[in-house]
């Protein structure tokens, strides 16, 4: 189907200035993202030039249907890697009439703490690794499973390569390639111990952008499956029994971590974190109770550990941090279906704005 | 052969292709046929006008099959490229009258008419359609013999198992801009295996030509995805949407400031005249207007701010800012743009 591809492919630089702009915006689950497309008259580079728009909030479990606009407002842009030419992604967050978030916006509350001037100061980035798994479109079986059975045990496939062992990897790395196209910071994938299960980690990324940039990074990853006809999904425990599950361990650190003697204030991070247990594992994602067992690499759902090097504990302090007596932290407890949004705006809060 | 296809001919010769496209008998079906020039055109008034035989379309007589074609409005030709154009035409006895299912010559003189030329009528058409598995003409994506999950998931949706025949409709998008179309978005639908595109603000009598060339933009891009295409208003009866051509209208007076009062009585004239509005808003739409799925029964007229399930809806900016446009929700999916244009055009305005 060449000629589709012609179509698809058309450069229309050469023959007008209009572009498309795909918005995008996170849907009523808290989950599902949605997009549609308009066309611009002129290149448009910087979000505060871009038009706010509506959609029909009603059709998305957002909105009544005797008053359903919800209104987009465009938050950051992104070069687009299907449609190519100077045609943009654009992420918005969701409004009512009046302007106030609706209540799935959990970006607004997010862009809050990343204003607050103590926030500011700190430069908090993050480091998000993005963990999913592929399914096999109408029965929804792991990629690369023998439907109706199993593959051998973990052990074969972490960061494998071989046609028995590897499964998606073209999905991957299109991906990788169009998410650097677009400008989002990612920073690297690797296949993960569970076959059909891979990641990828977006960062190092300050405030407000970490949570953009992952939500336009899935986006990306699930246009990419839909073109592959594969089934994407954030579920963190696919497959019960001994499969790891799929989390998305976060990496933090502010300025103070960063300097020398930064080790000090790591510490004293983690303490506050671990005071804050059970309201940020109820912030970190539905059904986190069926993957945070223990076992496969995460840490009991009900106790909060930390160590260096350390797996099984919900936060692990690499072996470089404590050598150099500075630098970041991994939070291990989210799951692959968080709202980077609330995930990270919450562990600036903790450590930074709480006593 | 797609080097054949894709033959840049403006190195070799200035000849340039042209394919002309008309309506058939059944209103709905598109028609076209290609023949060579001698050189590049880009005004209709100096192509040549053509016949075609209308025995063959149910539009004439076998005894006195010829049926004349008047170049109405030219655009760039997505498939062949180059200089290469499409032409969107009329269709004529020979002794020039319009024949029957010729819907744009009345639509053109209601448009040439000087209250209606000043008051410079825009239109936004949203034309919904559905794809369908060739051979089985169930919907693209759906499980053959079953259905998909409920609506819910599909709006806006991405994903293989939400999302069925992106590439036509993005193949689309590009092709209607490189032509020189108004198409102003498009959008996946509530239905699965549902989209739709917006063309506008187009004014007058081209918001009916564009419409008319991008659907017929659309069938050639499905046809080379061998998938069918349908504007049928409600293709799986049930609780599955139907499918529409909201037309959003509005004048130069309704644009200004205090518009919104103009909006308002051309809404009031519109709803003396629902019945006729409805006889000519497209066959089948009794199946598609039913009060649910994001439609007012179609025996009631009923208009509202943010309505959706309103026959005529203003939007929320239009009511703040006192100055706008309204949406008539009525259309179907099948409508002849000529005739809903002109026609919300005359009640309004004459």
């Amino acid at each position: 189907m060449s000629l589709l591809s012609d179509l698809i492919n058309l450069d229309l630089t050469s023959t007008t200035e209009k572009i498309i702009a795909e918005y995008i915006w996170i849907g009523g689950s808290g989950m599902d993202m949605r997009s549609k497309a308009r066309t611009l008259s002129v290149p448009v580079t910087e979000p505060q030039k871009l038009p706010k728009w509506n959609y029909d909030g009603s059709s998305t479990g957002q909105a009544p249907g005797q008053d359903s606009e919800v209104i987009l407002y465009p938050q950051a842009i992104f070069k687009d890697p299907f449609r190519r030419g100077n045609n943009i992604l654009v992420m918005c967050d969701a409004y009512t009439p009046a302007g106030d978030p609706i209540p799935t916006n959990k970006r607004y509350q997010a862009a809050k703490i990343f204003n607050d001037p103590k926030v500011v100061e700190e430069e908090t980035w993050f480091g998000i690794e993005q963990e999913y798994t592929l399914l096999q479109k109408d029965v929804n079986w792991p990629l690369g499973w023998p439907v109706g059975g199993f593959p051998g045990p973990q052990g074969p496939y972490y960061c494998s390569a071989g046609a028995d062992k590897s499964f998606g990897r073209d999905i991957v790395d299109s991906h990788y390639k169009a998410c650097l196209y677009a400008g989002i910071n990612i920073s690297g994938i690797n296949g993960e111990v569970m076959p059909g299960q891979w990641e990828f980690q977006v960062g190092p990324s300050v405030g407000i952008s970490a949570g953009d940039q992952l939500w336009m990074a899935r986006y990306i990853l699930e246009r990419i499956t839909e073109i592959a006809g594969v089934v994407l999904t954030f579920d963190p425990k696919p497959i019960p029994g001994d499969w790891n599950g799929a989390g998305a361990h976060t990496n933090y650190s502010t300025k103070s971590m960063r300097e020398d003697g930064g080790y000090e204030v790591i510490k004293k991070a983690i303490e506050k974190m671990g005071l804050r247990h059970k309201e940020h594992i109820a912030a970190y994602g539905e059904g986190n109770e069926r993957r945070l067992t223990g076992r496969h690499e995460t840490a009991d759902i009900n106790t909060f550990s930390w160590g260096v090097a350390n797996r099984g504990a919900s936060i692990r302090v690499g072996r470089d941090t404590e050598k150099d007596r500075k630098g970041y932290f991994e939070d291990r407890r989210p799951s692959s279906n968080m709202d980077p949004y609330v995930v990270t705006s919450m562990v600036a809060e903790t450590t930074l704005l709480l006593p | 052969m797609t080097d054949l296809l894709n033959l840049d001919l403006s190195k070799n010769t200035e000849k340039i292709i042209a394919e002309y496209i008309w309506v058939g008998g059944s209103g709905m079906d598109l028609r076209s046929k290609a023949r060579t020039l001698s050189g590049p055109v880009s005004d209709p008034s100096k192509l040549p006008k053509w016949n075609y035989d209308g025995s063959s379309t149910g539009q004439a007589p076998g005894e006195d099959s010829e049926v004349i074609l008047y170049p109405q409005a030219i655009f760039k030709d997505p498939f062949r490229r180059g200089n290469n154009i499409l032409v969107m035409c009329d269709c004529y006895t020979p002794a020039g009258e319009p024949i029957p299912t010729n819907k744009r010559y009345a639509a053109a003189k209601i448009f040439s008419n000087p209250i209606v030329a000043r008051e410079e009528t825009w239109f936004g058409i949203e034309q919904e359609y559905t794809l369908l598995q060739k051979d089985v003409n169930w919907p693209l994506g759906w499980p053959i013999g079953g259905f998909p999950g409920p609506q819910g998931p599909y709006y806006c949706a991405i994903g293989a198992e939400k999302a069925f025949g992106r590439d036509i409709v993005d193949a689309h998008y590009k092709a209607c801009i490189y032509a020189g179309i108004n198409i102003s978005g498009i959008n996946g639908e509530v239905m699965p295996g549902q989209w739709e595109f917006q063309v506008g603000p187009s004014v007058g009598i081209s918001a009916g030509d564009e419409v008319w060339v991008a659907r017929y933009i659309l069938e050639r891009i499905t046809e080379i995805s061998g998938v069918v295409l349908s504007l049928d208003p409600k293709p799986i009866p049930g609780d599955w949407n139907g499918a529409g051509a909201h037309t959003n209208f509005s004048t130069k007076t309704m644009r200004a400031p205090g518009g919104y009062e103009e909006i308002k009585k051309a809404i009031e004239k519109l709803s003396k005249k629902h019945k006729e509005h409805i006889e000519a808003y497209g066959e089948g739409n009794d199946r598609r207007l039913t009060g649910h799925h994001e439609t007012a029964d179609i025996n009631t007229f009923k208009s509202g701010v943010a309505d959706r399930g309103a026959s005529i809806r203003v939007g929320r900016d239009t009511e703040k800012d006192g100055k706008g446009y309204f949406e008539d929700r009525r259309p179907s999916s099948n409508m002849d743009p000529y005739v809903v244009s002109s026609m919300i055009t005359a009640t309004s305005l004459l």
